[in-house]
């Protein structure tokens, strides 16, 4: 069952690189990753790749794969014709470190900038007590991997060097959205989201959602309904009229901003 | 946020530029956390807590480490399904899956601490799935008499990493990502008072291959497993036992190596993920086990330990998911060891699937609304990865190497190892398990004792003052040469002399995960196991000559390097107490001696370096004896 499958593998470092050709033997039923590992053990023992769990869990092995940001270890062999070329390159959006390896550092720069968790004292017998429907909405979000593909394809900064001081980007309104959707955080962020994170410059293209590996509706769900938010807390006399008579949202009430 | 106040770069906290020369970095702390699993996370947070100057230290960035893959949940009896579960029941039930080799106090405390450990989760954020009526809910699992495991679908691992990660960050607790410790480093007697003590560790960045000193007099060891000594095997590339392997070399003692556990269901088609986890939960939750005739088998594979809790008819073992108060246990959720053992006697009879595992069967229990919900990341991996639709039609599954109950001997209440200073929690260490683990136990093991060693290692360092252990130079130097050794393409530790390095580290890794698994696996001889030790000596003597090509910067084959000589150590610790605990019990099962022995439950075997620090010594140990007040708790049933 096994081919001779050629592959293209940019390898470089901050200073340029190039792409190599490599021709390596697969089989049935394997990843891009694979591939890479083989041409690895065999080929080039110094190749340098990011990757951990080879299960679509720790979202580490995020490159792009003919020019389409995937997770190496998802991508089966199958999705290409056995002649066709596979080229490899690592995320555009952040510096390459070596070869497919990149520098994340932005998103665990961004993520300190957000304020933490804030939940009321618990309840009497120790406990603390949600409905799995309101818990549902930020385990969708929780269900993210920190692949940080949808931060490397969002056209903000993807070759948009200027805009990542003010720009949190996809994974982190997915964050903040999970926080103001939980059922007993006391913060509102609202303001710090439309202002610090940038969530105004966000243009709703959707390129986050259609790379997500875990399917998460990162637009639909979770950057429209915040900037739906924000937007009502600072413009709308409607709701200030519905929640005095107990029509809107309670997601923010007793929640004091940050 | 650094202790230098220099610039750090802002992921991996490395100092220096890869085009930067020499130098070394160096920074002080009161702990260092090697690790970022959720003990490591938990005991960086409980020693900051407590006041601590903090450190963690991991080879991979945060949030990837292999805690991510925990599917099932944690257990802890916290009776909000059933309110007639408690500790004591925990603790039974943890006992007698590890066939009562445990470390009893281990096991005690992780049954009176894991609620609050879960509770505290949630503090932080977690979403668990919830009762009806809004509590954490609990499911259930292999060997727990209750519905007990907080779980978020079959993605609990991912939850919690994410959840202690949040919180470590929040708390602005140091990480230096992507950074690996190869050498701890002890006072060598230059006057402290703390000869022999832990004094720090030594490190090299994986990004720019530079070296970095950490000082420190408490270190804790929290570096997961040994899985990738194994071909088949659940875990990711970074269970390479380097904790085993660091406290061996510092002087401490490991126990119960020749536990291994075996997950019964691991996938076994396509070969490319061959060993990839499919949880219990699938069992938990309905479904059964069925060979190539169709026949539910494990009714035939009832030991006799667990004869009188467990379901004999498929009637009462369907009925037991509604009504557990009057009906047992179905056999599908034996403990691991026996599901593992009863798969692999069906597959060798000839009785398996297309591709050389077994049915595991839900999608004819369940609705597919159902599967979806509870499974998700199941439906997601079966149907990526192998084209299976599993609300549709069966999964193949087949053993796969997944924990090792053997690691550090510790303390039960404070998880010091021997030596002064140096901590060990979560897989790496080991007791509380005995010769098997539960399912679901061991995310509430790394809770509980990974707060309690973070406050142990944290009060430690706070009563010495400036009484503290000194790095020896020479030591560093020494470690910096290890670490560059397989850079240089001759060398003169051979026996001949000076002779000429060409073996390549994948290589080397590849035949010994092949060893490990045709002679060190789930069915075990004194044949094979002496065979087995025969190989490790070739390979530890090729390993010697290993040659990695290019330069110091993100190179994996040199990081490969490094790791196999903690492999060689720990897969020779694990051959060797196989070879000599001559009975079957939990994971380790020897078809020359079938049955447990009673004189062999009485003790734990002990592995430590041997003198000339080349190969191992090992002697048996009394296991610690049970309090009679704890005893009252088997005698009930």
């Amino acid at each position: 069952m096994g081919y001779d499958l050629k592959m293209r593998i940019w390898r470089g470092d901050v200073d340029g690189g190039e792409l190599g050709d490599y021709t390596v033997e697969v089989s049935e039923g394997e990843v891009v990753l694979d591939a890479l590992h083989r041409v690895q053990a065999t080929q080039a023992g110094d190749l340098a790749i990011r990757w951990n769990c080879k299960a679509g869990k720790c979202g580490s092995c995020s490159a792009e794969i003919n020019g389409k940001p995937r997770l190496l270890c998802m991508t089966r062999l199958s999705d290409f014709e056995e002649s066709e070329t596979i080229t490899v390159t690592p995320m555009r959006s952040f510096p390459v470190i070596r070869d497919l390896v990149t520098d994340v550092s932005y998103n665990y720069e961004k993520a300190k900038q957000l304020p933490a968790f804030a939940p009321p004292a618990r309840d009497e017998d120790g406990k603390r007590r949600m409905a799995q429907m309101d818990v549902e909405r930020g385990q969708e979000f929780r269900k993210c991997i920190e692949c940080f593909l949808c931060q490397n394809t969002c056209h903000v900064v993807r070759d948009h060097e200027e805009n990542k001081p003010a720009f949190a980007g996809p994974r982190f309104f997915l964050r903040y959205a999970e926080l103001d959707m939980h059922p007993l955080d006391t913060h509102d962020r609202r303001e710090l989201a439309q202002g610090a994170a940038g969530l105004g410059m966000c243009n709703i293209t959707k390129c986050c959602t259609e790379v997500c590996p875990e399917g998460i509706k990162i637009t639909d769900n979770a950057i429209i309904p915040m900037k739906e938010r924000v937007v009502d807390r600072k413009y709308d006399p409607l709701v200030w009229l519905g929640s005095k008579i107990g029509l809107r949202t309670k997601d923010n009430d007793g929640r004091s901003e940050v | 946020m650094t202790s230098t106040g220099s610039d750090r770069h802002p992921m991996t906290g490395n100092e220096m530029s890869g085009s930067e020369s020499g130098g070394m970095e160096r920074h002080s702390y009161d702990v260092v956390v090697i690790g970022a699993g959720g003990a490591g996370l938990r005991a960086a947070i409980a020693a900051h807590d407590a006041g601590a100057r903090t450190a963690i230290v991991c080879k991979s960035l945060l949030g990837k480490a292999h805690t991510v893959m925990a599917e099932g949940g944690i257990a802890a009896s916290m009776g909000n399904v059933y309110p007639e579960d408690g500790w004591e029941v925990h603790f039974r039930d943890t006992m007698r899956g590890g066939k009562m080799l445990n470390n009893w106090r281990m096991a005690q405390l992780h049954a009176q601490e894991a609620p609050e450990r879960v509770q505290e989760l949630e503090d932080w954020g977690a979403l668990f799935d919830r009762t009806p009526d809004g509590l954490i809910s609990q499911r259930d699992f292999g060997g727990h008499r209750y519905a007990r495991l907080a779980h978020v679908g079959d993605r609990t691992g991912l939850e919690m990493i994410r959840t202690l990660q949040q919180r470590a960050v929040a708390l602005g607790i140091d990480v230096f990502m992507e950074c690996t410790v190869t050498e701890l480093l002890k006072d060598p007697s230059t006057g402290s008072g703390r000869a022999g003590a832990i004094s720090g560790a030594f490190a090299y960045w994986r990004e720019t291959g530079r070296f970095v000193v950490f000082e420190a007099p408490s270190v804790i060891l929290a570096t997961g497993g040994i899985g990738k000594s194994f071909k088949v095997t659940s875990n990711s590339w970074e269970y390479t036992g380097d904790g085993h392997a660091l406290a061996l070399r510092a002087g401490a003692s490991l126990i119960n190596m020749e536990f291994v556990q075996f997950h019964p269901t691991g996938m076994v088609w396509p070969p490319s993920v061959k060993g990839l986890l499919v949880t219990e939960s699938v069992r938990g939750d309905g479904g059964i086990l069925r060979n190539s005739e169709g026949k539910r088998f494990m009714f035939d594979y009832i030991p006799e330990f667990f004869r009188s809790e467990t379901a004999d008819t498929e009637e009462e073992a369907d009925r037991w998911y509604d009504d557990k108060k009057n009906n047992r246990r179905p056999p599908e959720l034996l403990p691991r060891d026996e599901v593992a053992r009863a798969i692999n006697s069906e597959i060798k009879a000839g009785r398996g699937s297309p591709h050389g595992g077994i049915f595991l069967d839900i999608a004819s229990r369940r609705d597919p609304e159902f599967i979806r919900r509870r499974l998700p990341s199941m439906y997601h991996q079966f149907k990526e990865l192998a084209d299976v639709d599993i609300t549709a039609e069966p999964m193949e599954i087949g053993p796969t190497c997944h924990y090792v109950m053997g690691g550090v001997e510790v303390d039960a209440d404070t998880e010091l190892s021997g030596v002064t200073g140096l901590y060990a929690v979560g897989e790496c260490s080991g007791g509380m398990h005995g010769s098997n683990r539960l399912g679901g136990n061991s995310l509430s093991d790394l809770l509980v004792f990974g707060r309690r060693a973070g406050e142990s290692a944290a009060s430690y360092a706070a009563g010495l003052r400036d009484a503290r252990a000194v790095v020896d130079e020479g030591h560093v130097k020494a470690a910096q040469a290890d670490a560059l050794a397989p850079f240089d393409p001759s060398s003169g530790s051979g026996p001949a002399g000076a002779t000429e390095n060409t073996e390549n580290p994948y290589t080397i890794q590849s035949d010994l995960q092949n060893s490990m698994n045709d002679l060190v696996g789930i069915i075990r001889t004194a044949e094979e196991l002496t065979r087995s030790l025969a190989e490790i000596e070739k390979l530890k003597e090729r390993a010697q000559h290993l040659l990695v090509e290019g330069h110091r910067q993100y190179n994996p084959g040199w990081h490969l390097a490094l790791d196999l000589r903690n492999m060689l150590v720990v897969s020779e610790s694990i051959a060797r107490a196989a070879l000599e605990r001559q009975e079957s019990r939990g994971g380790h099962t020897r078809d020359d001696f079938p049955g447990p022995d009673d004189t062999w439950g009485t003790k734990n075997l002990v592995v430590r370096l041997d003198s000339t620090g080349t190969g191992i010594e090992l002697t048996e140990q009394p296991l610690p004896v049970m309090p009679d007040e704890l005893k009252t708790f088997f005698e009930a049933q």
